[in-house]
């Protein structure tokens, strides 16, 4: 077996048993480990096409926004039909929430990929500009569909993600977005990403790329919103506005473009930041934004850039 | 048809608020090729100039009014001049990318501290300018949205005449058109940029004020939304385009009041960018811009 797929396997079966030691570890530094998963799965799916393919895109929260609805609708209303009112057995649960997310992440990259075709023309801040619309128009049109409550968001969502499910898709995001990029196939990403003139000089169709990257990039953003939904039990569409893109963004730069372990760090340090600022709660934020404005003054390459998940030529 | 032109007219003096904040988005791209996300915080910080030295004053005075308009425009570019040398300065020469996270850096420290030292609370912006309503037929026009077209045109005219009459407006206008190439003529490209910032968030200043004025209720993130439509309406006219600012603007303002008047009106906050994606399709480069190919 290959080793990505070894490490894959490895991954699920250490999430399996985090999971069963799961009620002896405190449910506050449970919560914040599913927020730290969460968070590392969007920005993983993000690297991708930021990082790997080099389209700047701002919209991710919508495709997130997209993802927990969509999961949450799911197991709102096609769950009791399924298991019935008492609710099913735990591995019934398991297997419908498997189904939700899956059905978040299709309905995200449906919508990944009717953002994708025809914004793709566009390069750089035009690209980063409309990206940013299309997720602010998804969040205006959920504020208005009435079955989705609108404004007030989504209520009563079962609580079914638990830090096995994040873990496993964590570990899933991680294998799928490397073996990707590290495949024949996925060198043309890269291509894309560093230049791409000479690579449609060579035959490559960037196009078909950047739609690939930003179809896999949304998948993954709507599983991992249906995980935030069945983990918030609540959802509201200003939850996802450009201030979470931009917070995807800003861990995408600080880990390193194009550098998965970098990612993965800069999405744990972010997440875990505010919760260690939290004693002085009302000038966390002041902090956070300083600690941005310093870091990319001090170092611009990202904070964990060392080269180090760079593949092998 | 009243109706027609009093949505108009609404929309007009909307949209001038929106092309003075456009205005500078557009000016720093041109000059720096960056959306200076904190731009829209700059707007904020003129209005809380505005709501604290409105107190000082006498209310409901035109003079009054007027130092009002001017300390914030003053403020604000002191403001902007500083946000570029402390943040963006050092970076010079850095990837776009790391400058625009550093501008959402600035953005969100303008906001939070906002939030901390003048309170999360939304305030009442005090009425510095007497204010009237006139009548003609059923056409209503208030004093402050008269006040709002005048001054954003002045101001549009002044600013047409600094970049395109004065010593440095054609220096803004070669560093916009080739930095290093303005440098080895004898341009200060620091300079310039300093000065462009500053002329851009004295406007974002005026934009505060006269915004306020018509929506007085401002609190620290009042900024995010007319901010992101007047970035939208710089794109939309061509960004790097002055004229074009100043056109996305007005044309944005009056879309954007039609369908807040009509059935529509809950979907108001997304028709700035349907219109942005409908127009980038068909114009890649925006209403005014030229599309230049890449060459290799």
């Amino acid at each position: 077996m290959p080793k990505p797929h070894r490490y894959f396997l490895a991954a699920l079966f250490i999430a399996l048993g985090i999971s069963h030691v799961s009620d002896k570890i405190d449910p506050y530094h449970l919560d914040v480990l599913t927020g730290i998963g969460i968070n590392i799965i969007l920005a993983v799916s993000l690297n991708l096409v930021n990082g790997f393919t080099g389209q700047f895109s701002l919209g991710h929260a919508g495709f997130m926004s997209v993802g927990a609805y969509a999961a949450a609708a799911f197991s709102l209303f096609v769950g009791p039909r399924l298991l019935g009112y008492a609710g099913g057995t735990a591995f019934q649960q398991g297997c419908l929430f498997f189904g939700a997310l899956l059905t978040g992440g299709c309905f995200a990259s449906l919508a990944g990929l009717l953002v994708g075709v025809p914004s793709l023309r566009l390069k750089g801040d035009y690209l980063a500009l409309v990206t940013l619309g299309f997720g602010e128009i998804i969040r205006v049109i959920i504020q208005n569909v009435e079955f989705l409550g609108g404004a007030l968001g989504l209520n009563g969502i079962p609580a079914y993600t638990t830090i096995f499910w994040v873990l496993a898709f964590v570990a899933l995001s991680v294998f799928v977005v490397s073996c990707l990029v590290n495949s024949t196939y996925g060198r043309g990403f890269l291509a894309t990403h560093d230049d791409e003139i000479a690579s449609e000089a060579v035959g490559l169709n960037t196009t078909h790329y950047k739609i690939v990257a930003f179809v896999i990039g949304a998948f993954f953003a709507g599983t991992a919103g249906g995980l935030y939904g069945h983990f918030k039990m609540t959802i509201t569409p200003t939850g996802f506005d450009f201030t979470k893109s931009v917070e995807i963004v800003v861990m995408v730069i600080m880990g390193g473009m194009g550098n998965t372990l970098g990612v993965i760090l800069a999405a744990v340090l972010l997440t875990l930041l505010p919760e260690l600022l939290r004693p002085i709660a009302e000038y966390r934020m002041i902090i956070y934004s300083l600690l941005l404005i310093v870091l990319m003054l001090v170092r611009p390459q990202g904070l964990f850039n060392f080269k180090l998940g760079k593949a092998k030529t | 048809m009243s109706e027609f032109l009093q949505q108009l007219l609404n929309g007009l003096s909307l949209g001038a608020i929106y092309a003075l904040i456009a205005l500078g988005y557009t000016m720093v791209y041109g000059v720096l090729r960056f959306i200076n996300f904190a731009h829209s915080d700059v707007f904020m910080v003129g209005a809380f100039i505005g709501y604290y030295l409105g107190k000082l004053v006498p209310e409901n005075t035109v003079w009054g009014g007027l130092v009002v308009l001017l300390a914030a425009m003053l403020g604000c570019a002191l403001l902007g001049m500083i946000i570029e040398r402390l943040a963006y300065r050092p970076l010079r020469g850095a990837a776009t990318l790391n400058v625009l996270i550093t501008a959402i850096g600035v953005s969100l420290l303008l906001e939070y501290s906002g939030q901390v030292f003048f309170g999360a609370t939304p305030r009442t912006f005090p009425a510095v300018f007497p204010s009237a309503n006139y009548a003609f037929g059923s056409l209503v026009i208030s004093s402050n949205q008269i006040l709002v077209i005048v001054v954003a045109a002045l101001l549009m005219v002044a600013l047409q005449l600094i970049v395109y009459r004065t010593k440095i407006g054609t220096a803004m206008r070669a560093v916009s058109l080739n930095p290093k190439a303005a440098q080895l003529v004898g341009v200060n490209n620091d300079v310039v940029i300093s000065f462009t910032f500053g002329l851009g968030s004295a406007l974002a200043g005026a934009g505060g004020i006269l915004y306020a004025l018509n929506y007085p209720s401002i609190d620290p993130l009042m900024g995010v939304m007319p901010g992101l439509k007047a970035f939208v309406a710089a794109v939309l006219g061509g960004i790097g385009n002055i004229p074009g600012a100043a056109l996305g603007g007005l044309l944005l303002g009056t879309v954007e009041t039609f369908v807040n008047g009509s059935q529509w009106s809950t979907y108001k906050d997304a028709i700035a960018f349907a219109i942005l994606i409908i127009i980038l399709l068909f114009r890649p480069a925006g209403l005014l811009g030229k599309f230049t190919v890449e060459k290799v």
